[in-house]
């Protein structure tokens, strides 16, 4: 078929209600933040701008290459989107992509696109662009270096994440998907990050004024390096435990205990507790989804608000 | 490539290409939703959910099958699914040992398994009864009247608009670089692999730059045709009383079978 065939697009089905909501909170509060920056910074021209692009990254997606042995590199753009386009209007334009992927080729759920929109479209840019503004003002061998670092990254990032929504939904074994993922998103990140690397090189060389230190700075102010740096580092964190010891993960995640306490379906978070759905309604599990989701859409919208008054200030 | 090559549509007049499109995104979200929150093992509601799916099929005159002829998209993601049935919870079933991993299946992971792919193989094939029934710049309006900021709706739009266009360019730089790229049978063409990786890198910044450079002549030929940043639809896309009778028995439909799920 014509898109990208990278194992990210979560169906629906594959994830469980309560994290079904909670990541759709979550990307919401997200593309509102970045709907409202759009409306209120960016000019009306912006907007066909933004929807060509996502098209391109659509169609950019078709590129591959040949790596070894009938298999070929892709290329699924969400770092380069935010380098080049600046991290809330890659948002966008990965959330315009990954919609129309759900919606016309049932490529990705609908009820699951909350969680697909966060890992293929801001964990990308807040990765991806994080990471590259930290070095935007270095010489050119470092920044081009470091744009394929983070695109590298932020590839895994989004494999991980994926594969614990999975685990959390109870839909699949952690040590026995966990590495298989990581493995191959280890080469398709490559792929990811050679190509992020010579795009850039090339429009650096034609257009610099497209990707200059000033407007870099301009399209996300130093709150994206945080963010960028502090997901990076959780990620980084997390595989460890994820892949030498799963069960110390989920240790990790009792002890925390941040389902027990208050929501109503631990089970549905961590398989492993009881036989799930005995004495247990559809009620209590749209519930515990609700609440999470509030929470969620709460705290992510008090620091969005915070980031944004501490730039404008 | 034609406009519509990617179009899903299918041209048919029929009880569910006329309905409005705003209600049948609501009833296929709530399906999806329902799907979601019904439990493991629950064969009845299910098979209720299918013979929903079923009638849905059969309204929409393009045949009984027809979504189920279309429904193993999602089919290579069932492998990450796989793995659920060593769930440890449950009674074993057998033990295979593999060497390096021991797996032990059980009662409860294989119903778990099924489960998940009978809710996942629902939705995926009422999402495809949607997008082969509505045209999509009326499923775009259906998000619009659901209250989605237009900034995303009309970024959606032009995607939809504009993929088909980018896709000719892409498979024009694929074609040159084909063109340029002489090998023998049986021998290896081309450089190592970053070279590849570089040339395509370089085939994505220029698609970049000319869709750049594109976006601005289209902006500027919009605007001087009357643009005024929203899509207009001749379509009335009026809710009426046959719209909501389809709305509530669907909603009353999927609750029952919610309770024959939960019983």
């Amino acid at each position: 078929m014509f898109f990208s065939p990278a194992p990210l697009h979560i169906p629906d089905g594959f994830l469980n209600l309560i994290i079904s909501l909670v990541f759709w909170a979550a990307t919401l509060v997200m593309v509102g933040l970045a709907v409202a920056k759009t409306n209120k910074s960016l000019g009306e021209k912006q907007v066909p701008l933004m929807g060509v692009m996502a098209a391109f990254i659509f169609a950019a997606q078709m590129l591959n290459f040949p790596v070894a042995g009938g298999t070929s590199g892709h290329f699924l753009g969400g770092a380069l989107a935010a380098i080049v386009l600046g991290p809330w209007a890659g948002i966008l334009v990965m959330t315009a992509v990954v919609s129309v992927q759900a919606l016309l080729f049932q490529d990705g759920g609908l009820l699951v696109m909350g969680a697909n929109i966060f890992n293929m479209g801001i964990l990308t840019a807040v990765i991806g662009f994080g990471l590259y503004r930290l070095f935007s003002g270095q010489k050119r061998g470092v920044r081009l270096a470091m744009a394929g670092v983070s695109a590298w990254l932020a590839t895994m990032a989004a494999s991980l994440l994926t594969t614990l929504q999975l685990w959390l939904s109870g839909t699949s074994r952690l040590e026995i998907v966990f590495p298989a993922m990581m493995g191959v998103h280890a080469l398709i990140g490559l792929g990811e990050a050679l190509i992020t690397v010579a795009a850039i090189a090339f429009i650096e060389q034609t257009r610099p004024d497209l990707l200059s230190t000033e407007k870099t700075a301009a399209s996300g102010g130093s709150g994206w390096v945080i963010a960028g740096l502090v997901l990076t580092l959780i990620a980084v964190l997390i595989s460890p435990l994820a892949s030498g010891n799963p069960d110390g993960l989920e240790r990790v995640a009792e002890d925390i205990g941040f389902l027990d306490r208050g929501l109503d379906a631990p089970y549905q978070i961590l398989p492993d507790y009881t036989i799930p759905f005995f004495g247990e309604t559809g009620l209590s599990t749209i519930l515990a989804g609700v609440i999470g989701a509030i929470i969620v859409f709460g705290i992510l919208y008090l620091l969005g608000r915070n980031l944004r008054k501490a730039r404008g200030s | 490539m034609h406009a519509h090559a990617f179009d899903q549509y299918h041209y048919q007049e029929s009880f569910i290409h006329n309905l409005a499109p705003t209600v049948k995104v609501v009833v296929v979200l709530i399906y999806i939703f329902s799907n979601a929150l019904l439990p493991d093992g629950s064969w009845l509601a299910f098979a209720m959910a299918w013979l929903m799916l079923l009638i849905a099929n059969d309204l929409t005159n393009l045949g009984l099958g027809f979504s189920f002829k279309r429904s193993f998209v999602a089919l290579p993601f069932a492998l990450v699914a796989v793995t659920a049935i060593f769930s440890p919870v449950g009674h074993p079933l057998a033990e295979w040992d593999l060497g390096f991993i021991t797996l032990i299946p059980t009662d409860f992971g294989l119903i778990r398994f099924f489960s998940i792919l009978v809710r996942s193989w629902l939705s995926i094939q009422m999402a495809i009864l949607l997008v082969a029934t509505t045209q999509f710049p009326d499923i775009i309006h259906a998000f619009e009247h659901l209250r989605v900021p237009r900034v995303l709706t009309t970024i959606v739009a032009f995607l939809y608009r504009y993929m088909f266009v980018l896709t000719d360019e892409v498979f024009r730089l694929l074609r040159a670089r084909e063109a340029r790229s002489a090998g023998l049978p049986g021998k290896k063409s081309g450089r190592s692999v970053w070279w590849r990786a570089k040339v395509t890198g370089s085939m994505a910044g220029q698609l970049f730059l000319r869709t750049y450079e594109r976006s601005e002549r289209i902006s500027n030929a919009m605007v001087s045709r009357g643009y005024t940043g929203h899509f207009r639809t001749l379509k009335p896309h009026a809710i009426n009383r046959r719209d909501w009778l389809v709305l509530t028995v669907s909603i009353i439909v999927l609750l029952f079978i919610q309770v024959v799920g939960w019983l």
